[in-house]
């Protein structure tokens, strides 16, 4: 049986328009977020940031301008079906539309060629990672993650002994060094198991997941749950002027790792966590 | 709310504290971490600069591009602690203030202190908000960075936050 064929055009076309969906539009499920930590903050200057920061998405996506400047270096999760037919140059096609998108969205060029050297920006490459899966479809998740909450991450390599109160306490103590840095109020990646890579990769995706819905493992959204609860007693709030909107949401992913390791990694997002995604 | 006019206003920052909240109105001038490396050394170098610092309030945005039909694009505050390094000679060479997100390092709070300067917190993160308050953009320099050149913005009542006053009082303690 003959599969229909997913061209080269068709990504390029569909990353450019999702780069600018993603960052002129914030995620229905961070925005309500938002608007329930405004009703529920009893602190009076973080409703009064909270209320800018919903005004400011409101802003945003009415003048087509994006909703921070800082419009990331693009992540580009990529899940491709096993019997999935695509024309050669996946890679291509992506970084093209990157170009696109970010041209024609009038968002940032914030790439540089070489660490080092650095030099002018530019819009791409993106980061592409690519992902099996079963069936014939191509599945494009594009994240612009800003580097103000990016540099905050921090990934621990625990013993295999180490208890939930330490994995705990190291979560919780990232979340104290970004302090006011990444604007709070956050939404917490974690990754936990896998390697060192994978651990901080796992951690990254996991912000891409609707925050209102729990990791589907029973241990991990209760930890999810009680880490919330504990990094919302930290007083660091929006703009880390006080509050109780330290974080939106907790979003772990976990996997498997070897007997002699535990890899914990935190990836925080700012609170205007950006992502947009297409099957094709 | 106290307005200011800059730069023509700017000793009425020395009445301001730590957590205060202000309108200013009038010239700034962009500047991130390249554009503040390029200053620091010809600062030091003695080297001539591309605008006069005395006086000025520097803020740290790299905006994105400007859309048809609009002033400026999306322009928010980006982390002030990258900038630490650089601080305490762009204070001695005369700016006198910045305007940020985020905490600042000990030895920023005491030139801040010593040179009678403040510093500032923009709404974090709502860039696109901000750029409602900017009447005017204009390159001054280092264009080939392109959202680091240094650009001189115009703006009218942008709301700040005062994060470390003139006495070196910081808002987060």
């Amino acid at each position: 049986m003959a599969s229909r064929i997913i061209t080269a055009a068709k990504i390029r076309d569909t990353v450019e328009r999702l780069c600018i969906d993603a960052n002129l539009v914030l995620r229905r499920d961070v925005l309500a977020a938002l608007k329930k930590a405004y009703a529920a903050e009893p602190n009076k200057r973080a409703r009064g940031i909270l209320f800018a920061i919903i005004k400011n998405a409101a802003l945003a996506k009415k003048n087509k301008l994006a909703i921070c400047q800082d419009t990331g270096l693009v992540t580009v999760f990529v899940q491709l079906g096993e019997d999935a037919r695509i024309r050669r140059g996946l890679k291509e096609a992506i970084n093209k539309g990157v170009e696109l998108g970010y041209r024609r969205g009038f968002l940032r060029n914030s790439v540089i060629k070489d660490p080092l050297l650095r030099g002018s920006p530019h819009y791409q490459p993106a980061l592409i990672h690519i992902d099996m899966i079963k069936g014939k479809g191509l599945k494009l998740t594009v994240m612009p993650k800003g580097f103000g909450c990016e540099n905050k991450t921090r990934l621990k390599m625990f013993n295999p002994t180490a208890t939930i109160e330490e994995i705990k306490s190291f979560i919780v103590s990232a979340v104290k060094e970004a302090g006011p840095d990444a604007c709070p109020p956050y939404i917490l990646g974690v990754g936990i198991g896998g390697t060192a890579d994978y651990a901080v990769f796992i951690a990254k995706k996991a912000l891409i997941r609707n925050i209102n819905k729990p990791n589907n493992q029973q241990h991990i959204s209760k930890l999810e749950k009680d880490l919330l609860k504990e990094v919302n007693r930290l007083n660091i709030g929006p703009m880390g002027l006080g509050g109780e909107a330290t974080a939106l949401a907790v979003n772990i992913e976990s996997f498997p790792t070897h007997i002699a390791g535990l890899p914990v990694a935190v990836n925080i997002s700012c609170h205007a966590l950006r992502s947009a995604a297409a099957s094709l | 709310m106290l307005k200011i006019k800059l730069p023509s206003e700017i000793k009425k920052i020395k009445g301001l504290k730590a957590g205060d909240t202000i309108l200013i109105s009038g010239s700034i001038y962009t500047a991130r971490d390249q554009a503040h490396k390029r200053l620091a050394e010809a600062i030091e170098k003695g080297r001539a600069l591309p605008f006069a610092l005395r006086g000025q309030v520097i803020y740290y945005c790299g905006p994105t591009p400007r859309p048809k039909g609009r002033i400026i694009g999306s322009c928010g505050p980006t982390t002030s602690s990258r900038m630490d390094a650089f601080t305490p000679v762009l204070l001695k060479a005369g700016i006198a203030g910045m305007i940020g997100k985020g905490r600042r390092a000990e030895r920023v709070l005491e030139a801040i202190k010593r040179h009678r300067a403040a510093y500032f917190l923009a709404y974090a993160g709502c860039g696109a908000l901000i750029s409602g308050y900017v009447t005017k953009m204009e390159l001054v320099a280092f264009g080939e960075l392109g959202p680091e050149a240094i650009y001189r913005l115009e703006v009218r009542d942008l709301p700040l936050i005062v994060g470390i006053d003139t006495n070196g009082r910081s808002i987060y303690g």
